[in-house]
């Protein structure tokens, strides 16, 4: 981790390929300083958090975790719920799909002032469109839907906004950095030919790019088709909604359809994309 | 002239030869958006319901300025701390529980499969511990800390448990990836000359793929500080519970603070992450 010393700076050994590893501790030994500050924080943050592992431990709480385990083994199947169920599931689906094409459109309009196309572009716009993007990106999608609930009410819409202003942060910078890393020949063919910059975009940048946009978009929704499955935990619509309600109410069993669907719908999403990337990568 | 003039070579065709197909699929996209706007309640003009607006507007207007009063401002750095701590400790946890399960299950370290195929039995056991690292993953970190809430109570106790389960999942899974697709030669003949698996390991193994399971872990750990953030909305402690509690007194004050602290730790441990990542290469 400290790198092949120069020589002549370390303990020198007789043959170059069987020099000794710095010292412990020594000035230069970076691996040791990095581990040390490693177990540092480690046994600062266990010893600062006062964790309860005695009560976690305790026969009490195993106990209560048996039961809420063994109540889980018991989903609730009646048809009226399972329909409701799937309507949750639905609107969960929806609300990924929904959001992420807020953030595509978004992501896109944003990412354009975010990129330097060319070396004389003075892209006044950057600096402060990625200061946006990034604090739309540093708040998770759960704390954006807490705060829109306050303006959009209990339901799905606050989690599809919440999910389209986190991911809006995600795709744009992402967008961006395509947008400036695209191979700069056929947008250099246009502007030299006095081709205005919007023009450029869309018809040397975009087309570029496009197969890239596309498969980082696919990439978000799959993410945020999980984010959604538990968003609703704050009350913003979906699995999550249905899951805090009946945990709640200690309706054990109806958690327990909920978890299953969950779950279920997190795993389907990773087994599909695992199989559509390997037929795509073969 | 024209730029259309100056770049025709020839006569190309002057429609988009594939505009039938375009038009397909965005007409199949569009018969698929009604119905996911339907169902996830896509009304975004209630936001602008004068009720509505009237106390988003209250809630935005107490963001400026926000609350920095001393008092305010140790509680923050306090909870911030922890939420820094619950990830620390959730990571520490995890690795403990992913370390032994990628050695486990990682087929670069099987003595049956040296001359070729693994045996039935060892690859049945593979299989199994990495099907229960890929449940350890898929079961979302918020869904344990609910769990976990309900049986040690509210306060990082549940937040530590969340993490250490999800996160042995995701860094036990790519950790064997890891060790997979690194070279298998000095493993492979340590092992064929008589060396233990530990050894091999440790000798092998390891020494190459070191960095990237250092970089990786580090990547994990960022990811922590965002989660354990999120998981005190359900009350397992931290800058989120506060948070929670101060929307719920739609407090815009105390949330703008806690906000532009939020972003600040994200982006320094995002720095921290960066120049760790780069100094091990």
């Amino acid at each position: 981790m400290s790198g092949t010393p120069e020589p002549g700076r370390h303990r020198a050994a007789a043959n170059e390929s069987y020099r000794l590893p710095p010292p412990m501790f020594d000035a230069r030994c970076r691996a040791c300083w990095f581990i040390a500050g490693l177990v540092l924080l480690t046994v600062a943050s266990f010893w600062s958090l006062d964790l309860q592992w005695a009560k976690f431990l305790s026969a009490e709480s195993m106990g209560r975790m048996g039961r809420f385990l063994a109540e889980l083994l018991d989903p609730a199947t009646d048809p009226a719920f399972v329909a409701k169920l799937s309507k949750a599931a639905i609107e969960t689906l929806a609300m990924s799909a929904v959001g992420t094409l807020i953030a595509l459109v978004f992501g896109l309009l944003l990412a354009v002032p975010a990129s330097r196309t060319h070396a004389d572009d003075r892209a006044f716009w950057r600096e402060p469109t990625r200061l946006v993007l990034n604090v739309l990106r540093s708040i998770p999608e759960l704390v954006w839907a807490a705060m829109l609930l306050i303006s959009a009410g209990l339901g799905p819409l606050a989690g599809t906004l919440a999910l389209g202003m986190h991911t809006t942060g995600v795709l744009g910078r992402l967008f961006a950095e395509a947008i400036e890393n695209a191979p700069p020949g056929p947008s250099f063919a246009l502007r030299v030919q006095g081709v205005p910059p919007g023009r450029v975009l869309l018809y040397a940048t975009l087309p570029q790019v496009l197969p890239q946009l596309m498969s980082y978009t696919l990439y978000r929704w799959e993410n945020n088709i999980r984010a959604a499955a538990v968003l609703g935990v704050v009350g913003a619509g979906g699995l999550g909604q249905m899951l805090a309600f009946h945990m709640g109410l200690f309706q054990m069993s109806e958690t327990s359809s909920v978890l299953i669907a969950m779950i279920g719908l997190v795993a389907m999403v990773d087994l599909l994309s695992y199989f559509s990337r390997r037929v795509m990568s073969r | 002239m024209t730029p259309d003039a100056a770049l025709s070579i020839g006569t190309p065709a002057r429609r988009d030869p594939a505009w039938l197909r375009r038009l397909a699929w965005a007409a199949f996209a569009l018969v698929l958006l009604v119905p996911a706007l339907v169902a996830s309640e896509f009304t975004p003009w209630v936001l602008l319901d004068p009720d509505n607006l009237r106390i988003t507007q209250r809630f935005l207007a107490d963001f400026f300025p926000p609350k920095l009063e001393p008092a305010f401002l140790k509680m923050v750095a306090i909870e911030t701390w922890r939420t820094v701590a619950i990830a620390t400790a959730g990571i520490a946890l995890a690795l403990l529980l992913a370390i032994p399960l990628t050695l486990l299950s990682t087929s670069a370290l099987s003595i049956s499969a040296l001359p070729g195929r693994m045996d039935r039995l060892p690859f049945v056991f593979r299989t199994a511990i990495r099907w229960l690292l890929i449940v350890l993953r898929s079961v979302p970190e918020l869904i344990w800390a609910l769990v976990f809430v309900r049986v040690v109570g509210l306060g990082p106790t549940a937040g530590v448990l969340a993490i250490a389960l999800t996160y042995s999942g995701m860094l036990g899974k790519v950790y064997g990836e890891i060790l997979e697709s690194g070279e298998q030669h000095a493993t492979a003949s340590l092992l064929r000359n008589g060396a233990s698996r530990t050894q091999a390991f440790f000798y092998g193994l390891m020494p190459q793929s070191a960095a990237e399971l250092t970089s990786y872990t580090v990547y994990r750990w960022e990811c922590a500080i965002r989660s354990s953030a999120v998981l005190g909305f359900v009350g397992a402690g931290g800058l989120g519970q506060q948070m929670d509690t101060s929307m719920k007194m739609f407090a815009g004050g105390e949330v703008a603070t806690m906000l532009v602290v939020f972003v600040a730790l994200v982006w320094l441990a995002d720095l921290a992450s960066a120049w760790l990542r780069r100094s091990l290469g």
